[in-house]
């Protein structure tokens, strides 16, 4: 077998490296400010990845690159799912940024590049590579939040963001070192084998795990570590804000399946403790101060903190069921955050940021599609059914209820109670207020297409949920064959 | 299924549709036709559901017109339909409500009219769906659904506190609800996999796990019902909600918790709901007496119905609780009543509010100088409240007394003093409202009621005295299946 395609289950990364280097090339070629050329190579470069990716895939595991590259189901589908997510992203904040002039080549190549980044996470199974993916997508993010030059709040947004977060690698870092310390490998599976055998320092194991799951929750943005997201969801452009409150989920969510669960499965003792408390603080914390907000970027910002304690508590229950939940959860939560912030851009214009509360009272008369279909989203984050974040608590519930941690669900429950509130409070805003401006909302096609999709795929999949739901589970259980 | 034709499946989905269709005809340019279509709708969502009352076997208590799908395999979650003899009548009670409160809100809803119109046809859908589901997770997604269309009906058409009401309706309910879910997740996992109801029904549960699981449920439909001490949100809505939404909260919704008694905390968990009867039925009671003598008190018209719905309930709450068949079937038979009567007093009360723009008490006077043929009807639904015997209220006041006497007779002696204070809080409601001389101006400008208020009081006026003076078509259709509910609950499943 030749050298070239021995690679193919990495045939995906490697095409989308080479398009981001012609794309940042042919894109100092192209004049126009908007950049419709570029535009449509990078959309065109997420198809083909997604091509590539299903034409790639075969059924089982493939370790590439000396086992620091691995290639399963679930890669695949959370890979799928990222260039979606990315592709949907790009549609809806394309005028938006075409109106504050950010819609650069350095802007989408930044976006190519966490999508790298993100992939390389997904796929990793030593501690490096999963490194490397992580730093690629985080420094794309900060440069991203950081492009709109003229804006003081954005400028602070990055800046906090790149200080905190290089301190979460920083943990990580020193976590890592220790468990190669304890265990003398960062390869995935062998950290795996060395605690099973049992040879390896305990405490030493213990004390890297601590740093490693501060880390992870750090990415993730869970309480105690949370304090970056609201910031830099209200400071940076809602595009960006977009882009890191979706799709980079899913790679966190893969690097938590990597690390804690195939890697450090043996210590699930350890871990799932702290992750309880993790997930009961998130929900706490993210849905309390949620009801205080004003800023609707800053309310996603706590929404998404309360959103990931949610998931921790598919992650901590274990099994395919648990695991399982989560991913689905993930998924979920990706397609209804792509929504709201969706809807934030829809409404925003130039010069004018629809991200306050007020400004979406009365939205139901301005234009009662619209209203419906944020009705959707709002309460599909609030997990009424029969939208599909009802389904995504249900089974990340009936795992905690199999694994035992009754207590646990009904304080999950007790907190999305509070969830609740202040998501209805935002259809209360649409339904129940008299708008504030009776201006026209200028809707770019594809865009309200995109949203009318978006939120009917709430809506169906909430009353067809068993296909998506299956291919979590079954992606899950076939990454855990090894 | 009838000869292979899904009729629950179209009683559910039928209104559902034609809500979506109305929907589709937009802004209010097109009220007319949102109205019209609307009607359509409602009329033939009633008439679908005939063929569940002439087709339906009385011999049996097994579930009928069964439909039964695979929906979500991965957790084995089927769409499983099936009416007994306890759901089939509300489902008729509902889909008989849908028109009358389309038609009822024909004039009056000049804002957003397709909407408004298309939330009640949905909601009709949703709640014949609760009631015709045989699997948790489906009955749960009706359950939680029809929450949608009610809190925007408060919230958009209601009075002036209908924010706080709206959303104080919705948390109030949101919170029951997810502790059933987790009483649900909990059974299913017990059951090695079912979301069946009827599998729940018979699988062994130990006693504190029942005890946990009725008091999960009782979270859930004592809210909805709603008993003494949970019942506070219903005063604030029904004030608030337009008068179309009051009449579905009394007449529908409030079924749908004690619904939810027999159908899941009595049945799952007999052996605990026999160890709580007490407690059960000191809160029926506190309701009856308590929330009645509350209702005397009462200013608002509106608040002063809510309350007598609540102390209603009470009855019917009892009437389950004290687990012999005369309680059952009266509890379930005020059930249908209370919805006919508190129905239509809303409407009456909405026939005045649309005149007056009040629902104050001290506003009125003198009606009946004014509105002759509307004080007859209102009469009559007045004493039908009361339990005046002919009307249909009597027969489940009756029924749940006399099984009260069976039980303990102190338990009747307090349910029977429903009785007096339902008379005085009515009677005296009616003689301030109705009586007397032309107060002020605005009652000396009334003008009665017209045709299409006609036929909806109508309409009631003859179900209300022929349920009163020839219940059997209604009771005919419980006995099998409450007598056997009793056998069930009278084996113990530890």
């Amino acid at each position: 077998m030749s050298f070239l395609s021995a690679l193919f289950p990495a045939y995906a990364e490697i095409f989308l490296l080479v398009m981001v280097s012609v794309i940042l090339i042919a894109d100092l070629y192209t004049s126009g400010r908007t950049k419709t050329v570029t535009y449509l190579l990078v959309q065109l470069t997420l198809l083909g990845c997604s091509l590539i990716t299903v034409a790639t895939h075969q059924h089982g595991i493939t370790y590439l690159f000396n086992g620091m590259y691995v290639d399963d189901l679930m890669s695949d589908v959370l890979k799928l799912l990222s260039y979606l997510a990315v592709s949907m992203m790009l549609v809806y904040s394309r005028s938006y940024l075409l109106a504050r002039g950010l819609f650069s080549g350095e802007f989408l190549a930044l976006v190519l590049f966490s999508l790298l980044g993100m992939m390389v996470m997904i796929s990793a199974s030593h501690f490096i590579t999963l490194y490397l993916g992580l730093e690629l997508l985080s420094l794309s993010l900060y440069a991203m939040v950081a492009l709109q030059r003229d804006s003081a709040v954005a400028t602070e947004a990055a800046m906090k963001y790149f200080i905190l977060g290089a301190l979460a690698s920083g943990l990580l870092l020193y976590g890592m070192s220790m468990l190669y310390g304890a265990t003398g490998t960062l390869d995935v599976r062998a950290i795996t084998g060395a605690i099973q055998e049992g040879t390896a320092n305990n405490a030493l194991l213990v004390f890297g795990l601590v740093f490693v799951v501060s880390g992870l929750a750090f990415k993730l943005g869970a309480v105690p570590f949370h304090m970056w997201v609201p910031d830099v969801y209200q400071g940076a452009p809602t595009a960006m804000t977009m882009l890191i409150g979706t799709a980079p989920k899913l790679a966190a969510f893969a690097f938590v399946m990597r690390i804690l669960v195939e890697g450090l499965q043996p210590l699930m003792v350890h871990w799932s403790g702290m992750l309880v408390i993790l997930a009961v603080l998130s929900m706490a914390v993210g849905n309390i101060s949620a009801i205080a907000q004003t800023n609707l970027k800053r309310m996603f910002a706590y929404s998404t903190i309360a959103h990931m304690g949610f998931l921790l508590v598919g992650v901590l229950s274990g099994g395919i069921e648990g695991y399982g939940s989560a991913m689905f959860y993930a998924v979920v939560y990706v397609l209804m955050s792509l929504g709201g912030f969706g809807m934030i851009m829809l409404l925003s214009r130039e010069g004018f940021e629809a991200d306050n509360l007020n400004d979406f009272k009365g939205l139901n008369q301005r234009s009662p599609w619209l209203a419906f279909m944020m009705l959707l989203l709002m309460f599909s984050m609030a997990g009424v059914p029969p939208t599909v974040g009802f389904y995504a608590k249900f089974s990340v519930l009936n795992a905690a209820v199999q694994a035992g941690h009754i207590p646990l669900v009904i304080m999950a429950v007790l907190f999305s109670l509070i969830g609740a509130f202040y998501y209805l409070r935002i259809v209360k805003l649409m339904y129940f207020d008299a708008p504030e401006s009776h201006e026209r909302i200028y809707m770019q096609p594809d865009s309200s297409l995109l949203i009318s999709i978006n939120g009917l795929a709430v809506l169906a999949l909430g009353i067809l949920p068993g296909t998506l739901m299956s291919v979590c589970a079954v992606s899950v259980q076939q990454s855990l064959l090894h | 299924m009838i000869f292979g034709f899904p009729v629950l499946s179209v009683v559910i989905w039928l209104p559902i549709i034609f809500g979506v269709l109305v929907l589709a005809t937009g802004n209010d340019r097109n009220a007319p036709l949102a109205r019209y279509i609307a009607l359509v709708g409602a009329i033939l969502g009633f008439l679908v559901t005939l063929p569940l009352y002439t087709d339906f076997d009385k011999t049996t208590s097994a579930m009928q017109f069964v439909e039964m799908q695979d929906w979500i395999t991965r957790f084995n979650i089927h769409y499983h339909l099936g009416v007994d003899g306890i759901s089939m009548l509300f489902i008729l009670l509902n889909s008989f409500f849908t028109p009358l409160v389309v038609i009822a809100g024909w004039k009056v809803i000049e804002k957003r009219v397709a909407q408004y119109m298309a939330a009640f046809l949905i909601m009709s859908g949703l709640v014949n769906g609760v009631f015709a589901s045989l699997d948790a997770v489906l009955f749960y997604v009706y359950w939680e659904a029809m929450l949608i269309p009610m809190f925007i009906i408060i919230g958009v058409w209601g009075g002036p506190n209908r924010v706080y009401a709206a959303v104080k309706f919705f948390l109030y309910t949101l919170l029951g609800s997810l502790l059933m879910l987790v009483a649900l997740l909990y059974l299913y996992y017990q059951s090695g996999g079912s979301f069946e109801i009827l599998d729940y029904h018979q699988m062994a549960i130990p006693m504190t796990a029942q005890i946990l699981v009725f008091i999960a449920f009782f979270m859930a439909f004592s809210v909805k019902v709603p008993m003494f001490p949970v019942h506070t949100w219903l005063p604030d809505a029904h004030v608030e909600a337009p008068t179309g939404g009051s009449v579905v909260l009394a007449a529908i919704m409030l079924k749908v918790g004690a619904y939810g008694f027999l159908r899941f905390s009595m049945p799952i968990a007999p052996d605990a709901s026999h160890s709580l009867s007490g407690v059960m039925i000191t809160l029926s009671l506190i309701a009856v007496v308590y929330i009645g003598l509350v209702a005397l008190t009462q200013a608002d018209m509106k608040k002063l119905v809510a309350y007598s719905s609540i102390s209603h309930m009470g009855f019917v709450t009892l009437g389950f609780f004290i687990f012999n068949a005369y309680g059952i079937e009266g509890a379930l038979l005020q059930m249908i009543s209370h919805g006919f009567v508190a129905g239509a007093l809303f409407l009456c009360i909405g026939v005045l509010y649309d005149r007056v723009h009040s629902r104050q008490i001290v506003d009125y006077g003198g009606v009946a100088n004014k509105m002759p043929v509307f004080a007859a009807f209102f009469m009559l639904f007045a004493m039908a409240n009361s339990g005046l015997p002919g009307t249909s209220g009597f027969v489940g006041e009756f029924l749940v007394i006399m099984g009260a006497v069976k039980a303990n007779f102190w338990f009747a002696f307090l349910a029977a003093s429903t009785l007096i204070f339902g008379a005085a809080y009515t009677l005296w409601m009616y003689k301030r409202v109705i009586f007397g001389a032309v107060t002020n101006d605005h009652v000396a400008h009334l003008h009665d009621i017209d045709l299409r208020e006609k036929l909806i009081l109508g309409v009631l006026a003859i179900t209300v005295l022929g349920m009163g003076l020839y219940p059997l078509p209604f009771s005919e259709v419980l006995h099998v299946s409450v007598n056997d509910l009793l056998v069930h609950l009278a084996r113990s499943k530890l």
